[in-house]
């Protein structure tokens, strides 16, 4: 079994994990299951279990099993077609997200934008499992899970160019990518926000299956909220954590721990710097996964997925996964030590999926080669598309203030009238 | 003198209930939703009457029967939390995706007792009672909204929802815009605010001037049960995030409100004393406080006009233009602090509209920019009183 996907654990810590490890006595960086992790905590035996009364104990407790984090083979094979889909999705955002660099130093996009490459795993993982009535919340850094949820990449590019084609008209920018069609609830700027934003829609979720009687055969929609290291330490998320066990709400939370919140350590930050811990506390399974293993993530993800859809209520999904670019383009990124970079830089997660489907001959080389080709023309269309688009016009900067925007100033004919004749409501045009 | 003892007499002619010169906004004509009266200066009235008699002047004394009610009136008598209560469960009745959120909203009944009833009959995920977390129920309630509820978030205390700015100015008044116009926001975020019976500072916040400048965000302030009932029913069908603003002090207010359905403008002001000599703008409580200067004012031979602007953004420029240009004069009364709250908006919008019709320099009286003291006197203090307004009235209209 190649390396890349046999490792159920690191077999040695980086020297930076040893070094805080020895000092706190935690290895905060395990590749391993939470099971085996639940035995060795050190704060395990400090804590009274408490079983809440919603979930049962071995749910709780985190005792069960999961094959894919424990095991050095998947339970099953992903079949081809599977594979190759979770291909084609990491490649499209990896390559859109070069692009992105590659644009914002052209000086066709600007301000803050957050790359996400070296965490596509996550993405793809996740969001490849939901279904189109499925919603996603995002953060910052949300550019390849608009591109995982279906949103289209010249959609993307044209926001980022800002330009009155992209998905929100030009008037989101990088960090606030919404699709009303494909149930992308956002692109958020600041840390945490989404995350209630997502429990808000859980609830919607859960109440039009309860109060409106809307039910699918399938189960209830389920919301996927992502969010990173930084902010399992904001009030935001806890508060949610509860309220979604709470009433057992059809949400995932995933935590993409990436270790570096801009500048700071997660270890530095963050008094128990294992945030699957943090599940349980709530009354919800904690899961720790090895983020840079898109297999493994889908395994986990589905799991996660279908206790919420059966009205099971939420899970903590953390994700130790990383980012190969800095926070944004404007990060010089000096923190980071380069063997850190270096040990998550050969666990590429679109190299290790081109192994393993290149070992358990899935599909050829050339037909990997295609599928890389296709997503260049994809992506190079985009920026074609975005280049050729328009800017928004004047009259757009009063346009989508208000749902309803009747009211804005009354004229001396009694007529509802606004400072710019032009105030009206629009929809974003793909 | 003479001018203003003819002035009287015609005042007194003018608030008699019978000659109707200001009916409330009739029930919701076909066709449509929350039409208003107009009533004009000189008396003219737009739209059908309601044939009903109206409180013409409502005083500052809580649980006061209107002094123009009679025996055979139609409607029913409510208390203001009983007529925002009894908005809410229509509206909840006739849009099953009305839901309510907040602490203690459910089987406690709301702290104000608002919500009373509400949870044993919708049940507890359309009354939703949620944890102490006000910025993150909030964003839940926004969530919900973008994917389809109508939720109305109370806040227990107005104060509390300092707690949910992040949500209320990031997510509830940016997305629509954001987004492009793809999710709308309709929430209703409501609650008590104001000061009231020596309840501390914390409790006994203005918040209307910290929620104004937000883009995407509408508000309005309710004072009587009639106008409560109505704009709790239009927040609620509007696609965008209305903030109501109740008032602590006003809860209690008893009215007779009709029995037919009605909806009123959440971007019209109201029209409480027609006047010819100056124009009181004012809202919520301190609506209470000019009337009762209206009274000594109308001895004194004065005649103020009285408009409870509601809707605290946007502004019915409308009605306070047509007023401005009667009167000339306008003084501002409120309740919100003297540094950038509504009555520094509105006089700027005024000055800016309006400049030609004034003869004097707009008067804004506001509340102290203090915390509420603890202490009755100085808590009194703090906000406007009677005897100011009457006085600014004598100043303005020298």
């Amino acid at each position: 079994m190649m390396s890349a996907f046999s490792a159920a654990k690191i077999l040695s810590p980086p020297p930076f994990v040893a070094q805080f490890a020895a000092e706190r006595s935690l290895c905060p960086f395990l590749s391993s299951p939470s099971a085996l992790a639940l035995t060795r905590s050190p704060l395990r035996s400090t804590r009274l279990p408490r079983t809440p009364l919603a979930v049962s104990s071995d749910v709780v407790l985190g005792q069960k099993p999961l094959a894919s984090s424990s095991s050095t083979s998947h339970n099953e094979d992903v079949g081809r077609e599977a594979a190759l889909v979770l291909y084609e999705d990491m490649v499209l955002g990896r390559v859109f997200e070069d692009m992105c660099a590659q644009m914002y130093y052209r000086g066709k996009m600007f301000g803050f934008v957050h790359l996400y490459n070296g965490q596509e795993a996550v993405s793809t993982g996740f969001i490849k499992l939901l279904e189109a009535r499925d919603s996603v919340v995002s953060t910052y850094r949300d550019h390849v899970h608009a591109l995982s949820k279906g949103v289209a990449a010249r959609a993307v590019m044209a926001e980022l160019f800002g330009k009155a084609t992209g998905c929100c008209r030009g008037q989101g920018g990088s960090m606030h990518m919404f699709s009303s069609t494909h149930n992308l609830l956002g692109g958020f700027a600041f840390i945490g926000e989404g995350i209630p934003v997502a429990t808000g829609a859980a609830f919607s979720s859960k109440y039009r299956h309860e109060v409106l009687k809307e039910s699918n055969p399938n189960g209830l929609d389920v919301t996927v909220a992502f969010f990173g290291d930084g902010t399992c330490n904001n009030g935001q998320f806890f508060e949610c954590l509860n309220m979604a066990q709470l009433w057992k709400l059809p949400i995932v939370f995933v935590v993409e721990n990436n270790l570096w919140a801009i500048g700071m350590s997660h270890i530095r930050a963050t008094s128990d710097p294992e945030i699957w811990k943090k599940g349980p506390a709530f009354g919800m399974p904690g899961y720790h996964v090895d983020g840079m293993d898109v297999l493994k993530v889908r395994e986990v993800a589905m799991e996660a997925i279908a206790r919420a859809r059966r009205g099971d209520g939420p899970t903590l999904v953390e994700c130790e996964t990383y980012r190969f670019r800095g926070h944004s383009l404007a990060d010089p990124d000096e923190l980071r030590k380069p063997d850190e970079k270096a040990h998550y830089g050969a666990r590429d997660p679109i190299a290790a999926l081109k192994k393993y489907i290149l070992e358990k001959n899935l599909a050829t080389e050339t037909e990997l080669k295609a599928i890389e080709e296709k997503i260049e023309t994809i992506v190079e269309e985009a920026v074609e598309f975005a280049d050729s688009s328009p800017h928004p016009p004047r009259s757009q900067l009063l346009e989508n203030v208000f749902a309803d925007p009747r009211g804005f100033g009354i004229g001396p004919d009694g007529k509802y009238r606004c400072e710019d004749p032009k105030f009206t409501e629009g929809t974003a045009q793909v | 003198m003479a001018a203003s003892l003819q002035s009287a007499a015609l005042l007194s002619n003018r608030i008699d209930p019978h000659r109707r010169l200001f009916a409330p906004p009739a029930r919701s004509l076909p066709g449509r939703k929350g039409s208003i009266l107009v009533v004009r200066s000189d008396g003219r009235i737009s739209g059908r009457l309601s044939g009903r008699n109206l409180i013409t002047n409502a005083v500052a004394a809580k649980a006061d029967t209107p002094t123009s009610s009679t025996d055979s009136k139609p409607g029913h008598e409510l208390l203001l939390f009983e007529a925002l209560r009894e908005g809410l469960e229509e509206e909840m009745d006739r849009d099953p995706r009305v839901c309510v959120m907040g602490e203690d909203v459910g089987h406690y009944g709301g702290s104000y007792k608002v919500t009373k009833g509400l949870a044993p009959k919708y049940g507890d995920l359309r009354v939703l009672d949620t944890p102490i977390a006000e910025n993150s129920f909030t964003g839940m309630g926004i969530g919900a909204a973008m994917t389809g509820l109508r939720p109305v978030i109370e806040g227990m205390n107005m104060g509390f929802l300092l707690l949910a700015y992040n949500q209320i100015s990031n997510n509830c008044g940016m997305l629509h815009y954001t987004s492009g116009g793809q999710f709308k926001i309709p929430v209703v975020i409501r609650g008590p605010g104001g000061v009231g019976r020596q309840l501390g500072a914390e409790h006994s916040q203005r918040l209307e001037s910290y929620f104004q400048s937000i883009p995407g965000l509408q508000m309005v302030a309710c004072s009587t049960p009639y106008n409560a009932k109505g704009l709790m029913k239009a927040a609620i069908r509007s696609d965008n995030p209305v903030v109501l603003f109740e008032h602590v002090l006003l809860y209690n207010l008893k009215e007779r409100i009709p029995d037919e359905e009605y909806v009123l403008c959440l971007e019209e002001a109201e029209m409480v004393r027609p006047g010819e000599h100056v124009t009181i703008l004012t809202y919520s409580r301190m609506r209470y406080h000019v009337m009762q200067a209206a009274k000594t004012l109308v001895n004194k031979g004065y005649d103020p006009e009285v408009i409870d602007i509601r809707s605290l953004k946007p502004f019915d420029l409308y009605t306070i233009g047509n007023s401005v240009k009667k009167t000339h004069r306008v003084l501002i009364v409120e309740e919100c602090m003297r540094t950038g709250g509504i009555g520094s908006s509105l006089r700027a919008a005024i000055i800016d509209n309006f400049w030609d019709y004034l003869d004097a320099p707009i008067m804004c009286l506001s509340s102290q920019d203090v915390p509420t003291p603890y202490a009755g006197t100085l808590e009194e203090w703090t906000v406007v009183q009677p005897a100011q307004i009457v006085a600014a009235v004598e100043q303005l209209c020298q």
